[in-house]
């Protein structure tokens, strides 16, 4: 065993646990703290499967504005706590099911089609190569993508508006 | 690397974000479940981009398109989110639901 596939254990459990408690915790701000780790984690991973503009990529969006969007829109809405067991829904149980379900439906596709293969490594993504990849190949599609956001930023603003005006 | 090694980290991430979405009352949380999700996504592509090597870089490109879109989507859920605060003073999906 490589010191990378160890270093990729050591961050899957790391994301795989701090997931765990993002989902499960009872102090809001905390779950969105305990993501910021996860996400964290999952860069790293990035990292040693040789995409390092992707975990950068990842670390600003994710980490440095997401995450604060998210804990701004928690303090905005924070209201009365509501009982012990205030965070999560009735059916918890019924959505434990339904996650190892899913999570075990996954793994056991994935296991049956692609065990023992092996990521070489050797085909780095860096910012050189994917920009180049983006502005040749993808232009269509990173054009797009631009629209997008534009209409969502659009959007953004009009909902937001539309509430205050009452 | 074994190509296992991140596409069970990512059903294992997919399947705790399932539950987060389903489980949790507060509605901004449930939004974290859903990124939760997608970046199990984005592991699958950035392995399959590593083990296919391919040339023009398909997983990596499209798991910067899926941050792009992650990031417009948490910026309208949390607009729909405080307005749906406002107008009714609770993001709880539970009260909401029983409210309307």
């Amino acid at each position: 065993m490589t010191a990378t596939e160890i270093l990729f254990l050591v961050f899957a459990v790391l994301a795989v646990g701090t997931a765990l408690l993002a989902m499960t915790s009872r102090q809001l701000v905390h779950s969105a703290l305990w993501l910021v780790v996860t996400l964290g984690a999952i860069a790293g991973c990035f990292v040693l499967m040789t995409a390092e503009f992707v975990a950068w990529v990842q670390v600003l969006v994710y980490v440095g504005s997401i995450v604060v969007l998210v804990i701004f829109a928690l303090m905005m809405t924070r209201q009365p706590a509501a009982g012990p067991s205030a965070e999560v829904t009735g059916n918890r149980w019924t959505a434990a099911v339904l996650g190892l379900v899913t999570a075990g439906g996954l793994g056991a596709t994935v296991v049956a089609g692609f065990e023992g293969e092996r990521i070489k490594g050797d085909h780095i993504g860096t910012a050189g190569s994917l920009g180049e990849a983006i502005f040749n190949d993808w232009v269509l599609a990173f054009e797009v993508l631009s629209l997008v956001l534009l209409a969502a930023l659009i959007g953004a603003i009009v909902i937001s508006r539309a509430g205050s005006e009452r | 690397m074994p190509l296992l090694y991140p596409l069970i980290l990512a059903a294992v991430l997919f399947g705790i974000g399932v539950y987060g979405v389903l489980a949790r009352r507060n509605a901004v949380l449930m939004l974290l479940g859903v990124e939760l999700m997608l970046n199990a996504v984005n592991l699958n592509l950035v392995a399959f981009d590593a083990w296919l090597e391919d040339e023009i870089h398909t997983g990596q490109s499209l798991t910067l398109f899926t941050i792009a879109i992650a990031a417009a989507e948490i910026g309208l859920g949390l607009a729909i989110i405080l307005a749906l605060f406002r107008a009714v003073r609770t993001i709880d999906v539970d009260q909401v639901g029983a409210e309307s």
